[in-house]
């Protein structure tokens, strides 16, 4: 049995673990509202951006002209899988449920005789995925020292696949993230971005007569190869922001649950604490009393 | 009066501007080009430069654009851009950078030997040091 002094240190440090959660969580919230604001206006663009993907890319179809880009290279034997996570831990599943996303999709690849390679955006994931695939792995993208994600970021990396993809060095890129739903559902997903899935344009006749009608300058291929390498940083921009909010939602509900988990327990040890403090009190009056009734 | 149309102009990470225009220049990379209400479907790339709208709220407003393309229908137009931000919040550090990646862009394809969008790359460079002075609070 703890004595009573090991008791109130016990209590007296899962207090001060109670202190840190209880700020951490705190801090998750106030940085989840401004990731959260990033997310949602950068919303406007992606989806203009893929209204208009749609457009050309039914405007020009599958002809042979058709840039690799998005077409494809006609092979689906190497892949690239790009694996965004956090730096950072402490935010319940957020980092494993991507890695764990990306782990099963590397697995089935290679079961079916696919090369492939992982490009890990975050320290994270790409501790968690090096342990089975240490081989397979391309250098971290470090954003540690990255306060706020912007599109310079996403630009970087884009052009870090971009390269790759001019290369050879693989015919379909994936990306890993977890979507943000809402604080407590964080989406692990998996998105293609190279070659892209195009949404099938809107059938609303309006928009299908405006996308036959348009005039381009320069024409249509010139735009569509100055257009998807953007596209790919657009995506990966948009999902950096999905996993800065994801993260910081993961960490907030994950810091909350410490919270209380350290309270139920600071209750019970005081429960005991107190418990065992009486039984000494009891004890010292019997040895009291009987000393007195023996005289 | 002429008549109004909406303008929207969105980077990467916001929607800059959004309303009511009579009229908007932007420069296309084959020529600047005035819209108004009404214009002809077209969708454009641009070079590096000023978009300007006559806002029905606001006035003229100038932006300072690069890289990206308008979408432009009879119902309005749509300008996204890689980088945008208005051209009175425009400093010289933010220039430096554009021409740091304009002259970046060129390197790459002129090492690559893509002489063709090496001269693209080059004459966005001009473009940007050719109106660096007029645009650029002293």
């Amino acid at each position: 049995m703890a004595s009573l002094k090991d008791l109130r240190n016990r209590i007296a440090s899962v207090k001060a673990t109670q202190k840190i959660t209880k700020a951490m969580q705190m801090v998750a919230a106030a940085k989840l509202r401004r990731a959260q604001q990033a997310a949602e206006s950068a919303r406007p663009f992606s989806q203009r951006m893929d209204a208009v993907m749609a457009n050309i890319a039914s405007a020009i179809g599958d002809s042979e002209s058709a840039p690799k880009l998005l077409s494809g290279t006609g092979n689906d034997q190497t892949h690239l899988l790009v694996v965004a996570t956090a730096e950072r831990g402490l935010c319940g599943g957020f980092n494993s449920s991507i890695a764990r996303l990306a782990r099963d999709k590397a697995r089935e690849l290679r079961a079916s005789g696919k090369q492939v390679k992982i490009l890990p955006i975050g320290k994270k994931g790409a501790d968690i995925l090096k342990r089975e695939f240490a081989d397979l792995m391309l250098p971290t993208v470090d954003l540690r020292d990255v306060k706020h994600v912007g599109f310079e970021n996403a630009n970087a990396i884009a052009k870090q696949v971009l390269d790759l993809f001019d290369s050879g060095e693989f015919d379909i890129a994936t990306l890993f993230y977890a979507e943000f739903k809402s604080v407590i559902s964080q989406i692990p997903t998996a998105q293609q971005v190279i070659p892209p899935e195009i949404a099938a344009v809107d059938s609303e006749p309006e928009a299908n007569s405006a996308s036959t009608m348009y005039d381009y300058e320069p024409d249509e291929s010139e735009i569509l190869e100055d257009l998807l390498p953007r596209n790919v940083a657009v995506q990966i921009f948009r999902a950096l922001l999905e996993n800065a909010a994801s993260e910081q939602g993961a960490r907030m509900s994950a810091m909350d649950n410490a919270t209380r988990n350290a309270g139920e327990m600071i209750d019970k040890l005081t429960l005991t604490y107190n418990r065992q403090r009486q039984a000494q009190i009891t004890k010292e009056l019997i040895e009291i009393i009987s000393g007195a009734e023996a005289l | 009066m002429a008549d109004n149309f909406t303008f929207e102009l969105v980077s990467p990470e916001e929607l800059l501007a959004s309303g009511d225009a009579q009229i908007v220049t932007l420069p296309g990379t084959e020529g600047d080009m005035g819209v108004l209400a009404g214009h002809a479907p077209v969708m454009t790339s641009l070079r590096p430069g000023l978009v300007t709208a006559n806002l029905t709220e606001g006035g003229e407003t100038s932006y300072f654009v690069r890289g990206g393309f308008a979408d432009i229908s009879p119902a309005g137009v749509t300008i996204l851009a890689e980088f945008a931000v208005p051209q009175k919040d425009l400093t010289r550090e933010m220039f430096e950078e554009q021409k740091r990646i304009a002259q970046e862009d060129y390197d790459k394809h002129h090492a690559a030997g893509d002489e063709a969008k090496a001269a693209n790359a080059r004459s966005y460079l001009d473009q940007l040091n050719h109106m660096e002075p007029s645009i650029l609070p002293a």
